[in-house]
């Protein structure tokens, strides 16, 4: 029987995130995918506080995860918003239509 | 486990407090204002942003005061940093009008924002947790993208709103997964025993403290905008609506400062050898593109803010010089930057009217001979940050050049100069299309000009020159928040 350790956690957030930023930086395809990508990388930090809060048995790791999640809400609001302009000027969610303003 | 709940001392965070329920008056009242009342709005928020003005300097300490746990501080650097950020504000206020009127955003919600904006960089610039640090960071960015996509119609706007959402928030996703790993290994928020912590487990876990390090620089340099965490700016200065552009490039660059100091000198100073080489790889590489790319630009939006990027550069040159006159210059550089950005902006706004977008370089012929006067004080602005003297972007420069030559790095600022030579150009060839060139048929009607914002103009540009002669005062309050 295998135990948890810290570091089996560090690993699972660092493999979330890079995972999140793998999505931003190749996705060639929609902006929604752009969305969920930023999620996953707030969770992967959650997950790396909580983790840390236990092992370190402190409070305030614990703490800082609720205004994470509270931020992600409000920003995942601000950002389909934004989408939603967008696509009644465009028409379109389409990552390589976005191209109006270059060098 | 139970924990003794002190109150808090409220009186350090007043301004602040002054200013959250100043902004929610203006949201409420402004509901209540017909169109043609819209000024109220302007003149309510101006009205906040001068009470807290009076109310930082009426709470202004001797020396350093702490607050809610260690996490809020108020000393002189924040003083004078909130000072700045909220007289630029108000220029900024002033400076839309107009123009916000002429494209038919002339709405509260620009001002609520811009207020709310305003709240997040004074949290910011008082921050001493990383908690803290972050949420004053949100809540400014987080009222930046919907101030660009502000204007609903406009392609630009909502692509570049998009672009920044994006770019920012995997910014801050990157500075947050730092932050975590700092907390992992000392085990607290607060940057005060973030310090002491460190200097304790410096020689057990180096590999890991690089690690979280090179996350927060990476964070910190894509809300600055250095190179090559820069892509987002020139897109957002040139795709928002101008009246926002003077916003986001004046005071978030004084917040962006701050949290730079808070994080690097104040929590992790005692990594300052990792993070001087860090930013001296950022500052060199920003000088370079900034200057050289900003040479081929047509719009004057997108010339500055390559040339933005070129001050960043120096901004950070001042930083990684890590000594009080190294941050000492450097604030200088930013608060001086800032008042001049918003003339070069703010002229740009006058020259707006409805039906015609002024954001080209060629926009800009003949302007002395149709304006003689704005072509003037554009002329000021475009010479100081070239820095030319007497204007005061040759004394900041000069400054920050002093204290890279302190630390005795003669090639650092040898480079530093000839990028700003190669500045020299694009700022030049500015004035000499408003002086020298044929004006275009459109630009001959002379512009409709506002007395109230005529006049902020002038003194604001004038005052470029003033603090080029006399920058001791300005220059005193900066080596004092550093003593």
């Amino acid at each position: 029987m295998m135990t948890l350790t810290l570091s089996h956690y560090l690993i699972l957030a660092a493999v979330l995130f890079s995972i999140s930023i793998a999505g931003i930086v190749i996705n060639r395809k929609n902006i929604i995918i752009l969305l969920m990508s930023i999620e996953l990388m707030l969770l992967s930090v959650n997950l790396n506080f909580i983790a840390f809060s236990h092992y370190l048995d402190d409070l305030a790791g614990q703490v800082f995860v609720f205004f994470i999640l509270t931020v992600a809400a409000a920003e995942a609001a601000i950002g389909l918003a934004i989408l939603v302009v967008l696509f009644r000027n465009k028409r379109s969610i389409n990552v390589e239509d976005i191209k109006e303003l270059k060098w | 486990m139970t924990a003794e709940f002190v109150q808090p001392d409220l009186m350090p965070a007043l301004p602040e407090m002054v200013m959250l329920a100043m902004t929610c008056l203006v949201l409420l009242v402004d509901l209540f204002l017909p169109q043609e009342k819209r000024g109220f709005t302007l003149l309510l928020s101006v009205a906040t942003l001068a009470l807290v003005i009076a109310a930082v300097i009426a709470v202004a300490p001797v020396g350093a005061v702490s607050s809610f746990g260690g996490s809020f501080v108020l000393d002189q650097l924040a003083v004078v940093l909130k000072i700045a950020t909220c007289a630029v504000t108000i220029l900024v206020f002033v400076y839309s009008r107009d123009y916000l009127a002429d494209n038919d955003i002339y709405k509260g919600e620009y001002y609520v924002l811009g207020l709310f904006a305003t709240l997040g960089m004074m949290v910011m610039i008082s921050a001493h947790s990383f908690l803290l640090v972050y949420l004053g960071l949100e809540l400014l960015s987080l009222s930046l993208y919907a101030m660009i996509a502000f204007n609903r119609n406009s392609l630009s706007a909502s692509e570049s709103a998009m672009k920044y959402f994006v770019l920012g928030a995997m910014a801050s996703g990157l500075l947050l997964y730092g932050i975590s790993i700092f907390y992992g290994i000392t085990g607290t928020l607060d940057l005060n025993q973030v310090g002491i912590s460190i200097s304790a487990q410096f020689a057990q876990h180096p590999v890991a403290l690089g690690f979280a390090l090179t996350f927060i620089v990476v964070g910190l340099s894509f809300k600055l905008g250095a190179v090559p965490f820069h892509m987002w700016l020139p897109d957002i200065y040139q795709g928002s609506p101008t009246s926002v552009t003077l916003f986001i490039g004046t005071a978030p660059k004084i917040a962006g400062f701050a949290m730079a100091i808070r994080l690097l000198v104040d929590g992790l100073g005692d990594l300052q050898v990792d993070w001087s080489q860090m930013l001296l790889a950022l500052a060199i590489a920003s000088m370079a593109i900034g200057n050289i790319i900003a040479i081929a630009q047509t719009n004057f939006k997108r010339m500055l803010a390559y040339s933005t990027i070129s001050h960043v550069g120096f901004i950070l040159l001042g930083i990684l010089s890590a000594t009080a006159n190294g941050y000492a210059s450097a604030m200088f550089y930013t608060i001086t930057y800032a008042i001049t950005a918003s003339v070069a902006f703010g002229v740009l706004l006058v020259l707006n009217r409805k039906g015609f977008e002024a954001e080209n370089i060629s926009d800009l012929s003949g302007l002395n001979d149709s304006n003689p006067w704005y072509a003037a004080l554009l002329a000021i602005a475009m010479f100081s940050m070239a820095g030319v003297p007497p204007t005061v972007g040759f004394y900041a420069k000069l400054s920050v050049l002093q204290a890279v030559v302190q630390i005795e790095m003669i090639w650092l600022a040898v480079a530093a100069v000839l990028f700003s030579v190669i500045g020299l150009f694009y700022y030049l060839r500015v004035i000499k299309v408003m002086y020298f060139d044929q004006p275009l048929p459109e630009q001959t009607t002379t512009i409709k000009e506002a007395l109230d914002v005529k006049l902020l103009l002038s003194a604001n540009s004038l005052s470029l020159i003033l603090l080029g002669m006399f920058p001791s005062t300005l220059m005193a309050y900066c080596i004092l928040s550093f003593s």
